[in-house]
């Protein structure tokens, strides 16, 4: 007996309405891919050709000055460098700080709950805003310091309550063996309790990681010292302010050929800058998709 | 003395005794959260003084001359304050009107995709542009469209869309759709993915179309994740986000792209205007929170009495 597909079962009028849904839905996923093959290609093509024609395939055009130029500069090695570091060490702080605060949270018993509760929501809605928060930080002296970037979103409500849900889903058993071992919180909570949590603490790493990584604002207004800045102030002045970085165009003879070199540059510039997070994140796929439905079984 | 004085003693003294047994609870595991919330939450709320001051950075926030609502006035009674308002407020409202069905549509879509690597592959093409960053993605849009960009080419055109302010609200909301619509659905899919198969499976046997089946079998599933969503984003409506919108900010483009957002930081950090920027930072903020709760009301209302 042949099984029938499951497409079969359908009614003619539904079959119309899924096709019409998978067009649409095809529709999104090409247009998600065209601009980027776009952006792939023309980073390869010969400045003058690409401004005049657009992107051909004729591969005698095709050059890769652009990402000479892009990975010769050393301000974009500063900015990988700096946006490493800022993301490395914001994720580490955060997440262990989000994940202690969340356990005492969890326990229905802790004394003060509530109380430390509605302090930390009321800051999800309110707050200082930019400019108290600015004079605080240069009046910590922090102003061109990477804890000015780091500190002030350190410390994530949001985060916290998905971790809490996750504390709350871990049986209590786990808790009272370790009671009767007589292990006090901070063995517990490292040895025992933190190594049934990596999907969480990987869900939330990944996103402190990604925020830290494509953010921008704190630092434009933090850190003015070019030595400092991260990765994205150094593309936010090539994609956006159009002014390359020092020597990536200036040996060019007129002013239009500076302009054609200036336009292929930032491509180079977007597939070098994102193709990192790009490649890795494939590789975490699992571990969002398992962390968001941990965090949303309670909202 | 009462009893009831009696018992908070005595439930005052449990504590003293809880706190004794469990400090470890509040010094390693609370404490670094508590202070990061207080110095760099609550400390800069007290800030807000200055809003209502003549700031002096010499004098410091409690020595300035103090003004009132002077600052709160001259940005209601300016001309461009309804031109920023209307700005900040279409672009939410409709960023959120456009933007909140298309997730919802996708996880739906994808959740009738039978085949498990089909539907993997589609999803992190879906993901993708979620981890590209606001300024390379701004970057792609400026790329796109420029005036000798492969949009123009495309068309044979010499239009420059970032220098039109009419095309500013639709550049900012399709490129959200397009870089977030499909992290969005992660959310829906998993609370999909919850919604019983029986209950499905039976759906199907009874004969019920699409249509029926969405209503008695999905929907219920996804309804107080749709719910919390909405309530979520309605609510931090003023809050647009700065980035976005001074990214794709051009001279040009500044009538219908100069959000409260970055008028706020342009006045406040470019000119120097701190109080006055304070008071209108203020001023989104508290609107942001009446609207919060008067949505999480509404919700509430309709869904039988459960807001957030």
């Amino acid at each position: 007996m042949k099984k029938k597909s499951k497409f079969a079962r359908y009614s003619m009028q539904d079959k119309v309405l899924l096709i019409l849904g998978f067009v649409l839905l095809g529709l999104f996923v090409v247009a998600i891919i065209v601009p980027m093959i776009y952006i792939i290609v023309a980073s390869f093509i010969d400045p003058v050709t690409l401004q005049n024609n657009g992107i051909t395939f004729d591969f005698s055009k095709w050059t890769l000055t652009a990402y000479e130029r892009v990975l010769s500069n050393k301000q974009i090695w500063v900015g990988f460098k700096n946006a490493v570091v800022y993301s490395v060490v914001f994720t580490v702080v955060s997440v262990l700080v989000t994940m202690l605060a969340a356990y005492p949270m969890s326990r229905a018993d802790f004394r003060g709950r509530k109380f430390f509760n509605v302090l930390f929501v009321i800051t999800m809605f309110f707050g200082g805003g930019l400019i108290p928060t600015y004079l605080l930080i240069s009046k910590m002296n922090l102003l061109n310091s990477m804890w000015a970037v780091i500190l002030p979103g350190a410390f994530s409500v949001w985060n916290m309550i998905i971790a809490r849900t996750y504390y709350q889903g871990i049986p209590g058993e786990l808790r009272e063996a370790a009671d009767v071992d007589g292990a006090n919180e901070l063995v517990f909570f490292f040895k025992i309790l933190l190594p049934v949590c990596t999907p969480i603490i990987a869900t939330l790493a990944l996103w402190q990681f990604v925020g830290m990584w494509n953010s921008y604002f704190d630092a434009m207004i933090y850190l003015d010292d070019a030595a400092k800045q991260p990765l994205q102030l150094v593309l936010r002045s090539i994609l956006i302010q159009n002014q390359p970085e020092q020597g990536m165009i200036s040996d060019m003879q007129s002013t239009a050929a500076r302009a054609q070199l200036a336009e292929l540059l930032k491509y180079a510039t977007i597939i070098i800058s994102s193709l990192p997070l790009l490649v890795m994140y494939p590789f975490f796929q699992k571990y969002f998709d398992n962390g968001i439905m941990a965090g949303s079984v309670k909202g | 003395m009462s009893t009831s004085t009696k018992t908070k003693d005595a439930g005052f003294h449990n504590s003293l005794i809880y706190v004794r047994q469990h400090w470890r609870l509040y010094v390693f595991f609370l404490l670094p959260a508590l202070a990061l919330t207080i110095i760099f939450k609550y400390i800069p709320m007290g800030g807000i003084l200055i809003a209502f001051e003549k700031y002096n950075p010499i004098r410091g926030i409690l020595g300035s001359e103090v003004v009132g609502f002077r600052h709160f006035r001259r940005f209601l009674s300016s001309p461009d304050f309804l031109s920023y308002l209307a700005n900040t407020l279409k672009l939410s409202v409709y960023g959120m009107l456009w933007g909140f069905p298309v997730p919802i549509l996708l996880a739906f879509l994808l959740n009738r995709i039978n085949r498990v690597g089909v539907k993997k592959k589609i999803q992190l093409v879906l993901y993708m542009p979620n981890f590209i960053s606001v300024i390379v993605l701004c970057g792609i849009v400026r790329i796109l469209l420029s005036v000798t960009g492969p949009v123009n080419l495309l068309f044979g055109s010499q239009i420059n869309f970032m220098t039109m302010p009419e095309a500013f609200r639709s550049i900012y909301i399709a490129s959200g759709i397009w870089q977030g619509a499909g992290w969005g659905s992660i959310i829906y899919t998993a609370a999909l993915s919850n919604a019983s198969k029986e209950l499905k499976e039976a759906a199907v046997i009874d004969g019920a179309n699409i249509f029926q089946q969405i209503k008695a079998v999905e929907w219920p599933a996804i309804k107080s994740t749709v719910i919390i969503q909405f309530i979520m984003q309605a609510g931090n409506i003023m809050s647009i986000g700065f980035e976005k919108a001074y990214a794709l900010q051009t001279d040009l483009n500044l009538k219908s792209s100069e959000i409260i957002a970055t008028y706020v930081y342009k006045k406040g950090l470019i000119d120097g205007d701190y109080s006055f920027s304070t008071a209108v930072g203020l001023f989104n903020t508290v609107i942001n929170v009446i609207l919060l709760l008067a949505v999480n009301k509404i919700v509430a209302k309709m869904n039988d009495g459960q807001g957030l």
